[in-house]
């Protein structure tokens, strides 16, 4: 055991790693909530629209998604596009590969919370003459997120531990940052160790963030 | 002419026909009573006059406009006839005054200022001023079905379909959501209400429908119809409960 710990070599990279962090937090936060908007649109699109070819699009695209592994969604995206014209820099394939993803599972989270909530809460809706419409928005919807929200949050984190697969596209982010550092100072312990810890962090503070946002979005009781 | 009325309807779930052919009217004011045995049809019944399920033949009427099966026109039968449900079905998410509040600002466009007062209103007619800000969680079950009763009236309806509103209820709280029913009854609501409690048919409404394997079997004034019960299974359904 001759190895000698240096983790100064690591803190020295600090600004490689900070602007590392920061992406991965601005990929969890933008992609996060965009992808749960696409999950709501889906669940609803698949439970409540009325539309067959709507559904069976929206099933199409949640099983190919939940089928498939994301790297290779994310090569797609990155790779494959500009085939057809549609040329993103790394972070927006980034962000769309994550969103794509997300919204898949969340459509799937989602519509079982819609299939929780009791069939007399819609029936007391529409009977109060709101269209379909107007009963998701108002009477299924915040009950269904209630149901599954700790799920979701757990979706989320996933997500943000998915978003590490975009250092292979060269996405600046977290794991980028680390393997950068590496490549550099030949630190591979101090330096995963180090992401590690970070990654440690950002999933509990997004729990944590998560369960704030849900109680007051969510599970919030206003008079 | 009748506020609602109801030719030769048909209802069936899969091979079992449920409703096999009833023609009903309810004249404005007038408050039924719908009694029979458990999968005689009654819910069913209740749940086409409000569209909630559809029907394969047959008409119903309601305000002379002819119901049909597409949203515009089921929507518009729910502005003229509420419906109150044995599980209450509040949303639970929603204060009661929210509740109450919710169709009246969503459907009909009223901005907050405007549903509010309506909402202290019903509730008031229902008893519960005081609970406007209570969830339904904290109320109990009587004053949770007031709470329904008054957010269909909040939609202002022309009829309000009442399917076995206590049944859910400890005795002890059947007789504060009854007294209200009684309430609007004397006030000249128009009530269609599949019940259990035949004294409260007895005293307040002005026709019993006794239904029988989704059918009317039997019908007539309160008096008739409980002393004088002319069919035999409406002689056996009544005796089974004495
Ligand atoms: N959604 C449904 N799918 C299939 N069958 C149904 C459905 N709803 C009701 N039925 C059947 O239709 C028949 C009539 O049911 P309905 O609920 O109208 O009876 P009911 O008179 O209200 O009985 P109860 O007193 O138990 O409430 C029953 O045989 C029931 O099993
Ligand atoms: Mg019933």
């Amino acid at each position: 055991m001759a190895y000698q710990f240096d983790f100064v070599d690591v803190f020295k990279y600090t600004d490689v790693l900070a602007r590392g962090v920061g992406l991965t937090v601005t990929l969890i936060g933008v992609g996060g909530t965009i992808g749960i908007a696409v999950g709501i649109a889906g669940a609803w699109a698949r439970g409540y629209s009325g539309n067959r070819a709507l559904e069976w699009l929206v099933a199409g695209y949640v099983e190919a998604i939940r089928n498939t592994p994301f790297l290779v969604q994310l090569f797609f995206i990155f790779y494959g596009l500009p085939s057809l014209g549609v040329r993103l820099t790394e972070v927006q394939a980034a962000l769309l590969a994550m969103v794509v993803n997300l919204g898949a599972y969340a459509t799937e989270i989602i519509r079982a919370g819609i299939e929780a909530v009791p069939r007399g809460q819609r029936e007391a809706g529409a009977s109060l003459a709101m269209t379909r419409m107007q009963v998701f928005r108002h009477v299924v919807l915040r009950p269904a997120l209630q149901k599954i929200w700790p799920a979701l949050s757990s979706q989320l984190v996933i997500v943000m531990f998915g978003s590490a697969v975009c250092s292979q596209i060269a996405a600046e982010e977290l794991t980028y940052a680390a393997n950068f550092i590496q490549s550099r100072n030949f630190r591979a312990f101090e330096v995963y160790f180090v992401a590690t810890g970070l990654y440690l962090v950002l999933a509990l503070l997004l729990r944590q963030g998560m369960r704030s946002l849900g109680g007051w979005l969510v599970f919030g009781r206003r008079a | 002419m009748s506020l609602i009325e109801i030719r030769d309807l048909h209802k069936r779930f899969g091979a079992v026909e449920v409703l096999k052919g009833i023609d009903l009217d309810i004249a404005a004011g007038e408050v039924v009573a719908i009694i029979g045995k458990s999968g005689s049809g009654k819910s069913t019944l209740l749940r086409c006059m409000n569209g909630l399920e559809s029907h394969e033949a047959g008409s119903i009427t309601v305000g002379g406009k002819v119901l049909l099966q597409d949203e515009e026109h089921l929507r518009a039968l729910r502005l003229e006839v509420g419906m109150v449900f044995q599980q209450f079905n509040l949303f639970p998410h929603l204060t009661a005054g929210r509740n109450v509040m919710l169709s009246p600002m969503v459907v009909k466009g009223l901005a907050e200022a405007e549903a509010k007062p309506i909402a202290e209103k019903v509730l008031a007619r229902v008893g519960l001023a005081e609970k406007f800000g209570s969830f339904p969680d904290q109320l109990s079950g009587g004053q949770q079905q007031r709470v329904a009763i008054a957010r269909a009236l909040a939609m202002n309806p022309k009829a309000l379909l009442c399917d076995e509103i206590t049944s859910a209820l400890d005795p002890e709280l059947v007789n504060e959501v009854l007294a209200v029913v009684k309430s609007l009854a004397a006030d000249g609501m128009t009530l269609a209400m599949v019940t259990h409690e035949m004294r409260f048919a007895r005293d307040v409404c002005d026709r019993v429908l006794f239904m029988h394997q989704g059918r009317i079997h039997e019908s007539g004034r309160p008096e008739d119809v409980f002393a004088s019960p002319k069919t035999p299974e409406l002689q056996q359904f009544l005796g089974a409960l004495s």
